[in-house]
């Protein structure tokens, strides 16, 4: 079953979920809402690699990197806690993966994603992959039908402490720091 | 910059009017001539922006025309033209109701005026200055209709404004609107706060939007362009409940306008709680230069003043949700009902505020505000919440108010407003009525 509300963080938890990606199909405004799972929400997009175009995609990690660097919040509104960008070849040509484990379903906030991976140059990255739409920087919508197309779901996720957002996370790390603070403060 | 075409442009897109009645008429076309005809003869009543400006004081009475994809294919409008729209907009509100949120009592099986049913193709948008006016244009339009066999009235709503009459308010005694999103070109005053002047786009079909697209428009050109889509919203309130809640849930008179305020996230008098916190400022509701400058990331990060969840802060969170010029829509509406009067019983009678949310995409604007800020639970991080005022509630949700020390969670939450009907309606220039009328089977 799908995660109700419930769960308790401090009991590991793993969940096998189905071949569509879902227990019951909920219609978002594009398409499937994929659950939350011990591991939270999650994407993941894998395609094929234009020719001679590794280079780039590799290139633009240093990109991100920079970015990021320079305004550590640019990421914020995907609400992520992990990105993870592999690049690999199963015999089968070079395909690329966009792994990113957030804190929403990715379908809520789809037309921001697609806003922030084009002032961010993700989407430049994308453009290095086979099936992308060439009208992407005029046409939104075809960009997120790409990324749907080629999102394949998880069969298993598991979360150590399951179902913890990263605000929360946040928070209870704030909340240390205040501790330690106060404590320093009766020394 | 492109300028905006004011007298293509439907007036309810750009111009309020100073309505107090009127009805919202709901039509089916049994046949594509009957339908052509019918609207022949509505044509020249629709006024553009233009025209109400410069003669909203010589009229008595405003008309606008919107058609569903269904009512668009009744008028005979080919299949390549009907396959341009988009999905959403063919889908049609009843049918997305599940992304919506539309569930429960709110579900299209519970709507009324065969508003759920495909037959339902037209809606004829009348704004008069009194009663007198209404009940003329509604014989006229009665008149009208006994000329043109083959349309049908499915159903009608009568708008009725409530005292005090000096501002537009809905049942609950909220004044409304106040934030409304405001347009490069359109020649407004700019308000302070009201996230300033978009791009035409975001609105009206054939023009760049934020991003400086024209993207994804219904062909032909002639049909699309200075046109736009209307979510309609019939919204019952429960005036009876929300008061009981009130009284049952605050301490006195001063408690019961704190915590309808903090439901609102404004006074009912339209002072925002970011600027007056602890008591009600009518000046300030009423100042429309004040009533919007603020924001929610500096001045109440928290939501000691303005809840998280409350109605305004979720639908216009402002500085505190990414990209949130791409979510803005026009707001019209009229209420519908009697009022009923303090200290009465709930009567039983239904009445309510009858809505349309204009925008160029609804499944950008209208289905993200719908799907996202009002029936998501997992908004801000707020766990079992919706919008306390026109999200869908069955009873067991929550409505968490900040406070120091320790927040007030109100628990079981009860529905205060019940959706009892909607559509989506594409609302086209006056070239594109003319358009219509004109095509062959």
């Amino acid at each position: 079953m799908a995660h109700n509300g419930n769960n308790d963080w401090t009991r590991p938890a793993a969940l096998a979920i189905p071949r569509e990606g879902y227990f019951e199909l909920t219609r978002g405004r594009y398409g499937p809402v994929f659950p939350r799972t011990p591991a939270c929400y999650g994407f993941n997009i894998i395609a094929k690699v234009l020719d001679g175009h590794e280079q780039a995609i590799r290139d633009y990690g240093k990109q991100l990197e920079a970015a990021v660097a320079a305004q550590p919040d640019v990421l914020a509104p995907l609400k992520l806690h992990y990105l993870r960008w592999n690049l690999f070849d199963v015999g089968s040509g070079l395909h690329f993966q966009y792994q990113g484990i957030f804190d929403t379903d990715f379908d809520k906030y789809t037309e921001d994603a697609v806003k922030l991976f084009s002032s961010t140059g993700i989407t430049t990255a994308f453009t290095h992959l086979e099936g992308f739409p060439e009208d992407w920087k005029t046409n939104p919508e075809a960009f997120i039908m790409f990324v749907r197309d080629h999102q394949v779901p998880s069969f298993l996720e598991y979360g150590e402490y399951p179902y913890v957002t990263s605000e929360e996370v946040k928070k209870a790390l704030r909340l240390k720091a205040a501790f330690a603070h106060m404590l320093d403060q009766m020394q | 910059m492109t300028e905006l075409e004011f007298d293509d442009i439907q007036h309810i897109m750009l111009t309020g009017t100073p309505h107090l009645t009127g009805r919202y008429e709901f039509l089916s076309f049994d046949t594509p001539e009957a339908g052509r005809a019918w609207l022949a003869e509505m044509v020249p009543l629709v006024q553009s922006a233009t025209d109400v400006r410069e003669t909203v004081n010589v009229f008595k009475r405003w008309v606008n025309l919107a058609f569903t994809w269904n009512g668009l294919r009744a008028l005979g409008v080919d299949e390549n033209t009907l396959a341009s729209f988009p999905n959403e907009f063919r889908e049609g509100m009843a049918s997305r109701a599940d992304i919506l949120g539309d569930t429960g009592a709110a579900a299209p099986e519970h709507w009324v005026g065969g508003l759920a049913g495909d037959d339902l193709h037209a809606i004829v948008i009348l704004f008069a200055r009194d009663e007198e006016e209404r009940v003329r244009c509604v014989g006229e339009h009665d008149a009208l209709l006994a000329r043109c066999p083959g349309v049908r009235t499915l159903s009608h709503l009568d708008l009725a404004a409530t005292a005090p009459f000096e501002y537009d308010h809905d049942h609950f005694g909220y004044r409304d609107p106040i934030s409304q999103p405001q347009m490069k070109g359109s020649g407004e005053v700019l308000i302070p706060g009201a996230g300033g002047a978009l791009a035409p786009g975001e609105f009206i079909l054939g023009y760049p939007d934020e991003e400086g697209l024209v993207a994804n428009q219904p062909t032909p050109e002639v049909l699309s362009r200075n046109g736009s889509y209307m979510a309609y919203r019939r919204l019952e309130e429960h005036v009876g409940v929300f008061r009981d809640y009130l009284k049952q849930n605050a301490e006195g008179a001063e408690g019961q306008e704190l915590l309808a305020a903090k439901f609102m996230g404004r006074w009912r008098s339209g002072a925002p709680l970011v600027l007056a916190p602890e008591h009600d400022d009518p000046e300030l509701g009423a100042d429309p230069m004040r009533n919007n400058d603020f924001d929610y990331g500096t001045m109440d990060p928290h939501g000691y003043a303005c809840p998280l969840g409350s109605h305004a802060r979720r639908l216009n969170p402002r500085d505190t949700e990414p990209n949130p010029n791409r979510r803005r829509m026009i707001r019209r509406s009229g209420t519908y009902g009697p009022p009923l009067p303090e200290g009465v019983a709930d009567d039983g009678v239904e009445r309510g505020v009858g809505m349309f949310l204009i925008c160029a995409s609804l499944v950008r604007q209208f289905e993200f505000a719908q799907n996202v800020w009002i029936n998501d639970s997992a908004f801000k991080d707020l766990g079992n919440e919706h919008d306390p005022i026109c999200g869908t509630q069955d009873g067991t949700m929550d409505f968490k108010i900040p406070k120091r020390p320790i927040r007030k969670v109100h628990k079981g939450l009860p529905a205060f407003t019940t959706l009892r009907g909607g559509a989506y309606f594409f609302l086209p220039g006056l070239a594109a009525l003319r358009y219509l009328t004109t095509l062959e089977n």
